[in-house]
């Protein structure tokens, strides 16, 4: 390996991207976008959800389950149709996310100790959105119409459970979705933003015909993989500044680990997605193609990791995929140093399957780098 | 002619390239000594660039072996292009980079000792250096061709591979560029040169003429033409239109091609010109025998060669 022709391609690398203002923009500013999307738009836990409410019983029960309902802050009462039908149009059309209907005979029923209905329909086509009002519901109603249920009727409540379940919400303890989401996405932009960059830096020099002149130099695999690859790493700790910034600012996401330990893991990780995508490069004919790969390798990285979706809630097969992918490991450490404050002993079991990547991807990708044109 | 014994800077045998079962470059010999201009002629798709590609190791050859500046072709490429000076023909320089920064790429991939001095030089030699800041992107064709020579001179190569070096370029510009060559070529240099321009090749120490992969002549200008045996007739006055196009029909007829008010007619020997003629020799022709041009004898040769030619595969 020479300096001169490592620094000759880092050089080159350097004045290109520079050079290449709106890429560069991009790349400082998809991070701020994607998190304020991210921060303030993506919630998992939805509250103010509209509800169709269809009450023909017109009773204290009513009103108090009612009252019950606009307190929790999930529902939100915005249509009173007159009736069920009317209601059932307005789920259909999606003016409404829930339809409520208490039925005439409810309180008396209720009084008669006959276990009367009340319907709830949901429009779960989305079930997460659904899902925690739903939930709530069955709490509120206890709660609402237990309340009522006093003196004579004291009989008609529910039994009290024995024993109570203290739940405690730790590192984040109001279960705000963005502490979790904040810092996955600096390995989610880093897994995009990286491999798209590395993919195109070489499939780039073959379709604007400067390939063949820079395989006619005696620049090394090596020098070229290694010069190329400098300059993200560099490019991608300005991505993680930004986004630590801005987490801190916008959304007050804790940090209570090491920065240090951060960046010794970012480079680590940084290089392994670097390597995938120098790897894709010297697969793919045209730029197109590198995008292709780019998102063939960004969707499981989104999807399997435990960015979107809960590891441990995936099948086997799908967590067998997930621990093979770097990003899996990252969101561990990176939500373990900021959020946990882990250190080193927490950090080491997560990093070498990182490393490990990172070997095996540069390998490919050296082995994969033909010097010629055949 | 420069003695055997001079060091043969390129010398190459039997050198074979198929892409998939095309025979692009078919058992190919070529040996060129130093200080010589080697021109590389062959109509588009013969594979001079192929040829050029093997040679600087950029290609694995199928068969065949040889050596470039006293490297293997196949086993010391790595040796072979730190002292070749390679211009691919399309630009290959970086058009996002300024035309400083081009050079001085070059420069540090080559690891060119002086290497800041050298690039200034290069910038004023070239008389760019008021405009070194200019992306290389934005340069005419003409100023594209000298920026991406001046890179290939960088590193004081032993060997230059210009492939199609004056494509698109005006004929001042295209002056100038030869006798560069030229001076380069007397101070030791040796230059293998594709082109498809005559004028070019007649400036050339030696030709090779490459049709269909295969190597159909080599040798000086005088010799290229004296080999190919051609006898050639300039025919002026009449109706030259309706002669040529009866005389491509007529047996015996090798060329026959319109220059200017005259029409060149060639054929491998007298007898087969003067039958053909035979039958217009009332329409008041003049007739006038000349030396063959080496157009008149490429065109012979091409003519001449099996036609192999099928669609690149996609
Ligand atoms: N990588 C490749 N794969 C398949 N076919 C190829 C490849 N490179 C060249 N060819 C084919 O080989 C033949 C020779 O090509 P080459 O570029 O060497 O010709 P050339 O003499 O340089 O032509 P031109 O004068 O047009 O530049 C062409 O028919 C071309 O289609
Ligand atoms: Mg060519």
């Amino acid at each position: 390996m020479s300096w001169s022709r490592f620094l000759a391609v880092l050089i080159k690398e350097f004045r290109q991207v520079r050079r290449d203002r709106l890429t560069f923009a991009m790349m400082v500013g998809v991070p701020i976008m994607q998190l304020i999307l991210f921060g303030f738009a993506i919630n998992s836990d939805p509250k103010h959800l509209p509800l169709a409410l269809v009450d023909a019983d017109r009773s204290e029960f009513s009103r108090s389950f009612i009252a019950g309902l606009e307190n929790s802050a999930y529902f939100e009462i915005t249509e009173r149709p007159a009736g069920e039908k009317e209601g059932d149009a307005m789920l259909a059309e999606g003016i409404v996310q829930f339809v409520l209907v208490i039925p005439p005979d409810f309180s008396r029923k209720l009084i008669r100790g006959e276990r009367p209905a009340m319907l709830l329909a949901a429009d779960a086509t989305d079930p997460a959105a659904t899902g925690n009002a739903i939930a709530a519901i069955n709490a509120i109603g206890q709660r609402s119409i237990g309340r009522e249920l006093a003196g004579p009727l004291a009989s008609l409540r529910p039994a009290e459970q024995p024993f109570e379940i203290r739940i405690q919400r730790r590192y984040n303890p109001e279960g705000l979705t963005r502490y979790n989401v904040v810092p996955g996405l600096i390995g989610v932009i880093l897994t995009m933003t990286m491999v798209m960059m590395t993919a195109l830096a070489m499939t780039r020099e073959r379709e604007r015909g400067t390939m063949e002149n820079l395989l006619a130099t005696p620049a090394k695999p090596v020098e070229v993989m290694f010069g190329k690859i400098v300059p993200y790493i560099l490019i991608g700790y300005v991505q993680v500044l930004v986004i630590l910034v801005v987490a801190r600012l916008l959304f007050d996401v804790p940090m209570v680990g090491s920065l240090a330990l951060l960046s010794v893991v970012l480079v680590v990780f940084i290089a392994a997605n670097l390597a995938v995508g120098f790897t894709f490069s010297t697969i793919a004919r045209n730029q197109l193609q590198a995008m292709q790969l780019t998102f063939f390798f960004f969707l499981p990285s989104m999807l399997l990791t435990g960015f979107m979706f809960p590891f441990r809630g995936m099948p086997g097969w799908a967590q067998a995929i997930g621990e093979a992918l770097p990003l899996t490991h990252f969101l561990r450490v990176v939500r373990g140093i900021l959020l946990k404050g882990n250190g080193i002993a927490e950090v080491a079991p997560h990093l070498w399957p990182i490393a490990l990547f990172m070997a095996v991807a540069g390998a490919v990708a050296l082995l994969r780098y033909r010097q010629t044109l055949d | 002619m420069s003695a055997p014994a001079a060091a043969a800077i390129i010398d190459v045998h039997g050198l074979t390239k198929r892409f998939g079962d095309r025979v692009v470059v078919d058992h190919f010999d070529m040996r060129v000594t130093r200080g010589r201009i080697y021109g590389f002629l062959g109509p588009n798709g013969s594979g001079k660039t192929t040829t050029i590609r093997m040679l600087c190791g950029l290609l694995t050859p199928d068969e065949g072996e040889g050596t470039c500046l006293g490297y293997d072709i196949r086993k010391e490429a790595a040796l072979i292009k730190r002292e070749v000076g390679y211009m691919t023909q399309r630009f290959g320089l970086y058009e996002d980079l300024s035309i400083e920064e081009n050079l001085d790429f070059i420069a540090r991939v080559y690891a060119v000792e002086g290497r800041a001095a050298k690039v200034k030089a290069t910038l004023e030699r070239l008389g760019l250096h008021s405009r070194r800041r200019q992306l290389a992107g934005m340069l005419s064709g003409g100023w594209k061709q000298r920026l991406a020579l001046a890179a290939c001179l960088i590193h004081d190569p032993q060997l230059l591979l210009l492939d199609e070096p004056t494509a698109g370029v005006d004929p001042a510009a295209r002056r100038d560029f030869w006798d560069e060559i030229h001076d380069l070529a007397a101070a030791g240099l040796t230059v293998l040169v594709s082109t498809h321009y005559m004028d070019e090749a007649e400036r050339c120490h030696e030709l090779a003429y490459i049709s269909y992969g295969k190597l159909l002549t080599q040798g000086t200008v005088a010799e290229v033409i004296a080999g190919a045996g051609l006898v050639t007739w300039a025919i002026s006055d009449g109706d030259l239109v309706a002669l040529g196009h009866a005389l491509r029909a007529a047996p015996g007829i090798r060329t026959v091609a319109p220059f200017g008010t005259t029409l060149h007619v060639s054929a491998d020997d007298e007898a087969g010109l003067t039958a053909a003629l035979a039958p217009f020799r009332s329409a008041g022709l003049t007739i006038k025998p000349i030396e063959p041009s080496l157009e008149d004898v490429f065109i012979a040769l091409m003519q001449g060669a099996s036609d192999n030619f099928t669609p690149p595969a996609q």
